[in-house]
């Protein structure tokens, strides 16, 4: 039995595809993907939903009192007030390098939160 | 500072003239100088913390500060100078510039090409002209945006947004991050003005009602909003009697679109496009005044910033081979016309014989969004020049159409080139 078409608007590239995904007994059918990486999103939309995440956390000595973070990965959807209420605890020393990890191993998930420029 | 004579002098250190700044020096240009009104280098990308810059130039998917931060690395390396903190208050057609500084005090700098990238500034209350009391709590998103991350001040807790840019629904998702409620986005036009991948990771994942064919009648309160009168409107937007819903909140969030900051470019004579509200360019982005360039929002307003890097790499290869007495000066010259449903065109001329060498890329945004097939078409003298198909067009999303070294031969002489987007 094939389900009903579940719309999705593709967000892995600022095109937007509207694609279309079908459920038939654990096979999913993408619909009008404008590339591979879409059809990749399309299939995790129906089955693990994830999100990049940015937010910023605390910062000391530094130019601006806040420093801006995001996931290394495309983050768990359902998950993201966790995220974010852990991010909220974070308080930082100035001087912070690009990309360094300031939460590692974010709710167990193997995705990292990290710095999104140099601060002094 | 002691050299007040630059072959290259880029005004504005966003991704535009970032990237113009690095152009002029890899082209030839030696002395090159940047001058930045703010304390850092970056422009409007340092407080857009959220992911989706860079796909097309690298492949990542970074947030705004790491893509700023990439450019910037660049610039230390290559040696150019900067000038912080320094607001250029007025420049020259023969390109003289004055700039105030808080240690230098006001100083003329001497530029042998100039480049304009002072970016946008955003349309606020006054010039939409909302009625109502004039409470504290009425914002434009960008500024807000500035508050919330970087200077970790929040606004208000409830809130209203007006306008469906951009801007206004990164800061809806951002908001709500920080604990705030977001009503509703109200947008006056039946369509969406920012992109659709901001409109599903943005509004629709956090569950904030859109609503097309909607404004703010009213702001409501004495010393700070306390709701908001929010109504439908018809298809000449004009507000149906009867459709009025109070909606309680203590900030109203404007996101009504940008406005290219211009007033220097005025001052030194470039002629600018009404349609636009930025310079009349050519594919080198050369403006109307001989030596001066002009790259990124401040030309027209871009969605996606790889565009306003390949403007600024362009426009500072034109204002180093200018600066050196390199600039060839063409004997011909063709204009590009927006065509059906298309609204402008940028650049506004090429010379074909640059045409020979490299592709050049024609930006443009319809009038009318067309939710079916289109196809994109340059047509010469009545004949078709080259065409692509799209499966959509929407006025938020900046349509380009590539022409090829391949199609030079179309242009022999000069000409007009016109360009119509139509169902397929
Ligand atoms: C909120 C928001 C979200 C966005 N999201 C995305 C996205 O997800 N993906 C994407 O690809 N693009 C996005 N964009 C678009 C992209 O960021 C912009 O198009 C780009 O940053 C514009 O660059 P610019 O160099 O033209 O201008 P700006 O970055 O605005 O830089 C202009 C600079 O000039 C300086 N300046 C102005 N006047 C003077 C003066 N008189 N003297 C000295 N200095 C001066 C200003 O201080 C500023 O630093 C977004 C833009 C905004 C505003
Ligand atoms: S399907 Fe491919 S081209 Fe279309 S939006 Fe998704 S990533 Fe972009």
């Amino acid at each position: 039995m094939t389900s009903e078409p579940i719309p999705i608007i593709c967000v892995a590239c600022p095109k937007g595809c509207r694609l279309e995904v079908l459920r038939s007994e654990g096979d999913i059918l993408v619909n009008h993907a404008g590339c591979k990486r879409g059809q990749e999103y399309a299939r995790g939309e129906v089955t693990d939903p994830r999100r990049m995440v940015a937010s910023t956390v605390k910062v000391l000595n530094a130019i601006h009192p806040l420093l801006p973070v995001y996931t290394s990965a495309p983050f768990p959807k359902g998950r993201i007030r966790e995220l974010l209420a852990e991010i909220r605890k974070v308080e930082l020393k100035a001087p912070v390098k690009i990309n360094q990890v300031v939460i590692e191993n974010a709710l167990g998930t193997g995705i990292d939160v990290v710095a999104s420029r140099d601060l002094e | 500072m002691t050299n007040l004579h630059y072959d290259v002098v880029v005004v504005g250190s966003g991704p535009g003239g970032l990237a113009a700044a690095i152009s002029a020096r890899q082209n030839g240009a030696e002395k090159v100088l940047i001058i930045e009104r703010d304390i850092e280098l970056g422009g409007i990308l340092l407080q857009c913390i959220h992911n989706g810059f860079g796909v097309e130039v690298f492949k990542e998917d970074l947030p705004g500060p790491s893509y700023a931060q990439r450019f910037i690395q660049q610039v230390h390396d290559l040696k150019i100078d900067t000038l912080l903190d320094s607001m250029v208050l007025e420049t020259t057609p023969d390109r003289r510039l004055f700039i105030t500084n808080r240690k230098l005090g006001i100083r003329e700098i001497k530029a042998g090409a100039l480049v304009f990238a002072m970016g946008c500034r955003e349309r606020t209350r006054a010039q939409i002209r909302l009625p109502g009391s004039r409470p504290a709590g009425v914002y434009t998103a960008g500024t807000a945006q500035r508050w919330v991350n970087v200077e970790g001040y929040m606004p208000g807790k409830r809130f209203v947004i007006l306008g469906s840019g951009d801007i206004g629904m990164i800061m809806a998702r951002r908001l709500t991050f920080e604990g705030a409620k977001v009503e509703r986005v109200l947008e006056i036009m039946p369509y969406l003005s920012g992109l659709t991948r901001n409109y599903v990771q943005c509004l629709q994942d956090f569950d904030i009602p859109l609503q097309l064919n909607h404004t703010v009648k009213r702001i409501i309160g004495n010393n700070r909003v306390e709701a908001i009168e929010a109504a439908a409107v018809d298809e000449q937007r004009r507000i149906i009697p009867g459709s009025e819903e109070i909606i309680p909140c203590d900030t109203l969030l404007l996101s009504v679109g940008l406005i290219p900051e211009n007033e220097l470019s005025r001052q030194a004579g470039v002629r600018i496009d009404p349609v636009t509200a930025g310079a009349f360019v050519d594919s080198r982005f050369h403006t109307s005044v001989p030596g001066i360039f002009s790259a990124g929002n401040v030309v027209h307003v871009y969605d996606l910033v790889d565009w306003v890097t390949q403007a600024g790499l362009a426009a500072g290869k034109g204002a180093a081979l200018f600066a050196q007495g390199k600039l060839a000066v063409s004997d011909k010259v063709v204009r590009t016309q927006a065509g059906e449903n298309v609204r402008y065109i940028v650049p506004h001329t090429f010379d074909p014989n640059l045409l020979a060498e490299e592709a050049i890329p024609l930006q443009m945004r319809v009038k009318q969004p067309i939710e079916a097939p289109v196809w994109v078409e340059a047509v010469c003298n009545g004949k078709s020049v080259t065409r692509k198909a799209l499966p959509y067009a929407r006025p938020g999303e900046m349509v380009t159409l590539n022409l090829k070294p391949d199609v030079v031969d179309s242009f022999r002489e000069s000409g007009t080139l016109t360009v119509n987007i139509t169902e397929r």
